[in-house]
Order: C-alpha cells, then structure tokens, then sequence
C-alpha cells in the first residue's frame, strides 16, 4: 500500500500541511526543529491511533489550538480510502472513512498499516521489558486490529486487580475480598490468555523473519565483527513450568487460548499469597518479555553498539517482512535513522527497503541518505513543506 | 483563575460527571448572563432533587415515595428481576419496551480502583429480595465494561446457589467498552429478548 495524501491541521507545530505522495523512496529534508517528525508522527497516528514519541494525545494538538485534524489517503490494491481523524483530548477522539459517517476510532485501524524506524529504536534493544512488549503488541494490532480491544481490557482488569491486591493486603483480607478477587481472576486470566496467544503465535511467525533480517543486515565482509553469530528472538513468558512446550517457535504448536487461561489461573492460585503479601499482580503477560539473543549471549547488556543497531533495525524489518507475507504490504518510514548508523549499515539498510512499495526518508542533512532512496523529495522550512522537483 | 463567587461555581461545575474545565467555564458565564428566573428554577430543581427525590426501598430507583412506580405496579411481574448498574439504565431499559419486570438498581459496579466492592453496592439488598419475593429469574444487565462484566461474574456465582433460581445475562452484540444507556433502543431490546443462560 501507499499513502498519496497526508492532510494536516494543528498537529504538532503544523497549522496546515498538504502533502501529495507517490509510491516509492521520498525524502523529506529539513534542519533540526522543523517538524519533519511531526509530519510521520501523524502517519503513524492513522495507522497506530497513538504516537511513538508520546503516551497521550494532548502534546499532538499545537499549541493553543483545541483539536488536531490528520487525513490520510490510502492506496490499496488499486483501491483508495480516504481516513480522517481527529484528535480533541478531554473529548472523544472521532473518525471518519470515505467521509461516510462517524466511526470509532478503532474502526479506522487497519486501514493504513506502517512499520517505523526511529532513533528510539535502540531502546527495543538496550532497554527495559517494556518496550519489548510494546513493539509486540504494536505489531499485533497492526496484524489484527481487533488486539487494540484485547490490550485495553487486558491492562484494565489488571489495574482493577491490582487496586484490590494493594486494599486487601491492607485490610488483611476479608472473605469478601477474596471472593471479589476470584472473580478479577477469572478476567484477568481470560483476557490475558487470549493476548498471550496472540504474542505467542505472533512471535512464533516473526522469529525466523527476525534470524534472516539480522544476517541481512549484518551480513558478513570486512568491519562486520565476529561472522556467522546468529539472532534469535524468543518470548519469555511469567507463565515458567506451566507454559505449554513450543508455544511461540516457528514449529511448535499454534497457542490454545483454553490452554493458556487454564495455566494462567493455577499461576495465579499458586503465588495467591505472594500476590497479597506484596500488593502487586505477580503472573500473566503485563510481567513478560521478548528475549534477544546474539550467538550464546543475551543482547542486552552484551552486544554492542553497532550489534544493537542491526539488531533494532532486524526487528522492524522483520515486522515489515511479516505484515507485507499475510497481508498488504506496509508503508515504510525512517524517521532520522541514517544519522545513527555507520556507513556500511547505512548501505544495508539502504538496499534491503529501496524496493518497498512505499518508503519515507527523513532527515537534516540530505547528504546521510544513501543514494538508492533519492527518489522525491520534500524541503521543510518554516512551517511550510514543498515539493523539490 | 477568576475571582470568589464565579471561580467557586467553575469549581463545582468541574466536579460533575462528564463536565470538563472548559465545560464548567462555559455554563458558569452562561448562568452569569441568564435571567433571574431561569437561574431560580434550576436552583429549585437542585434543591428539590435532593429534598424530594429518595431511593425507592425495594429496587433502588429513584423515586418520589418510599417505593417507586415500577415496584408498585401490580402488572409488573414480581418473579422477573433486571439487575442494572445505575437509574439511568432502568430509563434505557424502558425505552425498550421489551422488558416486564421489575428491576434492581447496585448503585454502581465492582470497581477496587475507586474502593468500590460488593459492600458498598446494593448487593445484600438483591439477595434479601430473591428469599423473600419469590424471584425466578434474574437478568443481568451490567454495563459491558471491564467493572460490569466482573460485577455481573461476581452475581452469577453469588446467585448460583440459590435453588429454582435462573440467572441469565444480556445477549452479546452490546458495544463492548460502553455505557448500557449508549447502546441504541433496537440493540439493547434484541440483547434482552435474546438472552442467555449465565
Ligand atoms: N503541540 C505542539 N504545538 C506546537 N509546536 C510543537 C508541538 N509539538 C512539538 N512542536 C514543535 O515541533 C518541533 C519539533 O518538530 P520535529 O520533531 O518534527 O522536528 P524534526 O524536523 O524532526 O527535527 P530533528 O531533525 O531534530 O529530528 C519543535 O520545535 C517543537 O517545539
Ligand atoms: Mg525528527
Ligand atoms: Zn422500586
């Protein structure tokens, strides 16, 4: 797919931006500040309903201005679609497709579908648990929107659950806390099991893409470091003994929801009083992670920066792999990338995406994007962005 | 910030349900420029509302005597009883027209996040009621939310025990994540003619 027009009006530091798109690479050139991120920011609102740079809608709408209004046309197989949203935090969020009438927001997933490289992309690497499982979940609703409600319900049983952890250590636990308990159980095992079955099976797909993109990536010449070391990818669940043999590799089974709740509620009976002692939801997929695995060694902590690196970009290029094999295939945006890679994975990189259907180039200084993706190009300056021909 | 009086008004505007800042700002000078009159009967409503308006002893509606219309009307089959969260969603109910019962208002749903469990909801009342009024059959018709769905698992393994007793909830088809009084009138009669055995 490819987008062919991107409409903005107050989001971010953009009062107005229009912009008229074709398939293939397109660059768009600014220097620091002048809202070149923005304009992928608001791409990766249509197709994500949130921001990768922030948790909430509110920093999304300029500055003294109520609402934010972001429209994207989408080409499809030939077919277009026209999605319009807008963002009025302290409101509902509302929606739009083929200007027919007012949908959900959550209606409109699906309808564009991106994979985003950022300098942030480190962090899927280097940092916490977290955004692990965010880059999963993510790519989970990308691949089938309707996990955008399962990951709601899932992280609001498990705060309800938590408050009553918290109140009923507190109250040492009378029966009727325990009995309301039981009930936060069942719910938290139900929605959880069907997230983790979905991570499961998504990670079970994604693992080999994630292998192959690494040894693309880092292929082997001179300055490529220690040759031949491999990258696995492999979901570590809080479910340990319980957790069904070869759930989530490439030839296991598929994971059985039924299965899985029925593993998660004895979890939960076995740490009960662990779970009260210390107030917190000790079991179910808020506690798990993605493992990275260089060769023998855990990536983080181990790799280094240029292993990171291609590990991080492995990730998203295994995730555009994934979602182009079962479906249309997605638009591609590097957002400021190339300034911190290195000139042979600037190659790499370069090569492996120069013939997506759709890629998006940003950067300050036109000289860090490889030849292979001069297609068009954009300047932004001064609130303004324009076509350079 | 504005000064006393009309800060004090944003203020308690703020704290309603649904009324944002920008919300309580407006009807605040709304009010201000009203006319006398028009600013007397809302006073009035408001005062009436809590000086004439109490919750009716059987179901917990609202109700202008100790036992509301609906408990009152003999016509209304005793043995057939809709749990709902809030008095709203008996309206939302009525609307319908599908439903011949009676009702039970919780006063709310399971919600630990506001220090909300089974004690501070109208849920000894509903158990009192099904010993001694001969109830058959109660529907469920919590919000399909996270805090209604786990209200109504809590009253369906409460209830379970009870002999003779059919518990049975909304048919699905309900908007997951919303409020029972958002769902449309055809939607919600179809969910109650169309219910399920819990
Ligand atoms: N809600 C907002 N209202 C107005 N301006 C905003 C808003 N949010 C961000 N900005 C402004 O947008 C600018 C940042 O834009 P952006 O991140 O797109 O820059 P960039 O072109 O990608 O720069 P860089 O090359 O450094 O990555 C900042 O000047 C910031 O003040
Ligand atoms: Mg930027
Ligand atoms: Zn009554």
């Amino acid at each position: 797919m490819y987008v062919r027009h991107l409409q903005l009006g107050d989001f971010r530091s953009w009062e107005h931006a229009d912009l008229t798109l074709r398939p293939g690479p397109t660059v768009l050139v600014g220097a620091n500040g002048e809202g070149k991120t923005n304009l992928v920011e608001a791409l990766g609102y249509v197709a994500t309903l949130g921001s990768h740079r922030v948790s909430s809608d509110a920093p999304l709408v300029r500055h003294g201005t109520q609402r934010a209004v972001v429209r994207a046309a989408v080409v499809n197989g030939g077919r277009e679609l026209l999605v319009e949203l807008e963002i009025a935090p302290g409101r509902a969020n509302r929606a739009r497709l083929n200007r027919g009438a007012a949908a959900r927001p959550r209606d409109v997933l699906g309808a564009l579908r991106t994979v985003l490289f950022a300098p942030e992309d480190l962090s899927m690497v280097r940092g916490d648990p977290g955004e692990r499982r965010r880059f999963i979940d993510d790519l989970l609703v990308a691949r089938a929107p309707r996990f955008a409600g399962v990951r709601t319900d899932y992280e609001r049983v498990l705060k309800q659950r938590g408050a009553l952890l918290k109140s009923s250590g507190a109250a040492r636990r009378s029966s009727g806390d325990l009995r309301t308990l039981e009930v936060w159980d069942g719910h938290l095992a139900r929605h959880g099991a069907d997230l983790l079955a979905g991570r499961l099976d998504l990670v079970a797909d994604l693992a080999p893409h994630v292998t192959r993109a690494y040894a693309n990536v880092a292929a082997t010449g001179e300055n490529s470091g220690p040759a031949g070391r491999v990258a696995e990818a492999r979901y570590r669940g809080s479910l340990g003994e319980s957790m069904p043999e070869g759930y989530g590799t490439a030839h296991g089974p598929r994971a059985d929801t039924e299965v899985l709740e029925a593993a998660l509620l004895e979890e939960l009976a076995r740490v009960r009083d662990q779970e009260l002692e210390r107030g917190v939801c000790l079991v179910g997929p808020h506690r798990d992670d993605l493992e990275l695995v260089l060769g023998e060694a855990p990536a983080k902590g181990y790799a280094s920066h240029g292993e990171s690196w291609s590990l991080a970009l492995a990730l998203r290029l295994a995730s555009y792999h994934l979602l182009s094999e079962d479906g249309a295939e997605p638009v591609l945006v590097l957002d400021d990338v190339f300034a911190e890679l290195d000139r042979r994975r600037r190659a790499r990189l370069a090569e492996l995406v120069a013939g997506a259907e759709q890629v998006l180039v940003t950067a300050a200084v036109p000289e860090d994007v490889p030849d292979e993706l001069s297609g068009d190009r954009f300047d932004v300056r001064d609130g303004k962005v324009w076509r350079v021909e | 910030m504005y000064e006393g009086p009309v800060q004090d008004l944003i203020d308690e505007l703020g704290r309603l349900p649904g009324v944002g800042p920008k919300s309580a700002q407006r009807i605040a000078f709304h009010l201000l420029a009203a006319e006398t009159e028009d600013v007397t009967r809302l006073q009035d409503a408001l005062q009436s509302v809590k000086e004439g308006v109490v919750f009716c002893d059987v179901c917990g509606n609202v109700s202008e005597q100790q036992r509301c219309r609906i408990c009152l009307d003999s016509r209304r089959e005793p043995k057939l009883v809709c749990v709902v969260e809030e008095p709203k969603d008996v309206l939302a109910i009525e609307r319908t027209r599908e439903f011949r019962g009676r009702y039970h208002v919780l006063g709310g749903a399971l919600d630990p996040l506001s220090g909300v469990g089974p004690d501070q909801l109208r849920v000894r009342e509903l158990v009192n009621r099904i010993g001694t009024d001969e109830v058959t059959e109660v529907i469920i018709a919590t919000d399909p939310n996270t805090e209604g769905e786990a209200t109504a698992t809590y009253l369906v393994r409460l209830l379970q025990d009870f002999p003779g007793l059919s518990v049975t909830r909304l048919a699905s088809g309900l908007p997951m994540g919303g409020d029972l009084e958002f769902a449309d009138e055809m939607t919600l009669g179809r969910a109650l003619s169309g219910r399920r055995t819990a």
